[in-house]
């Protein structure tokens, strides 16, 4: 049953993200990335993380999208006239396939990751509530991290801030 | 268990870095980029989960705290580019070309 629901979920982001690639429009090519942005979002309640399912579809498909779909709008872009050459198409889909095959070598020939090795198991998640464990984590072990992301996010502001002024 | 979703993480990644390839419009290379970090992200959750660590979810975390940023610089930096050039073609960005 959950392989069937998996195949399912899979087939539909993986023909999503497709999509995102194929479209002339960038309008179709967002609303196509919003759904594969959902099919992870069940793939993570699937894992046992309900909170990152949330985080994706508030922060992802909620705000990163809304802003590129707006900017797609401001601009107001129309679809792609001119295409690569063949010729740059076909190399990049043999560095595409590279990349695949590569990775999926690496997969099976690696054994490094054995199966719970860690504390954190699905009966643990469920008692103790995902949300909190990585609370837990990330106010403690991972706060030095954490406060650099915050000195991020502001560089990013006053970046945003200076490229959006009238002269540049 | 854990296969599947590694296998599903690379293949949406290669699909990613394709669009980044055969796209000429900087707003879906953009996107393109976004699919290959959530794809990153799926391996980082299906690991966590594998291993019974909690780890990798908060890097998922910090993954999208990036993703963010990015979106916030990278559009700023279209629309000035659109302003001066009128095109958010990447074949029209050679400003900087020596």
């Amino acid at each position: 049953m959950e392989t069937l629901f998996f195949t399912i979920v899979a087939a539909v982001a993986v023909l999503s993200s497709i999509l995102v690639i194929t479209c002339k429009n960038p309008i179709n090519s967002a609303l196509s990335l919003v759904m594969t942005f959902f099919c992870l979002a069940t793939f993570y309640v699937m894992l046992d993380a309900p909170f990152m399912a949330a985080i994706q579809v508030i922060v992802y498909a909620g705000a990163i999208m809304v802003l590129i779909v707006f900017v797609i709008m401001l601009l107001n872009i129309r679809s792609e006239t001119g295409k690569r050459s063949n010729h740059a198409v076909a190399i990049s889909s043999i560095v595409a396939f590279f990349v695949l095959f590569e990775t999926c070598y690496f997969l099976f020939r690696s054994t490094a990751a054995k199966e719970g090795m860690g504390p954190i198991t699905s009966s643990v998640v469920e008692s103790v509530g995902h949300t909190e464990l990585i609370g837990k984590a990330m106010y403690s072990q991972f706060l030095l991290p954490f406060e650099i992301t915050s000195l991020l996010l502001l560089v990013a502001i006053i970046g945003a801030v200076v490229l959006s002024k009238k002269k540049i | 268990m854990l296969e599947k979703y590694l296998i599903l993480s690379a293949i949406l990644f290669s699909i990613g870095t394709l669009g980044v390839l055969i796209r000429r419009n900087a707003i879906v290379m953009f996107m393109c980029i976004e699919l290959m970090l959530n794809a990153v992200n799926l391996t980082f959750i299906a690991l966590s989960k594998h291993l019974g660590n909690i780890d990798g979810q908060v890097f998922v975390f910090f993954v999208m705290t990036v993703a963010a940023a990015e979106a916030a610089v990278g559009l700023a930096l279209m629309i000035a580019f659109f302003k001066n050039r009128e095109s958010i073609d990447v074949e029209d960005i050679n400003m900087m070309k020596w």
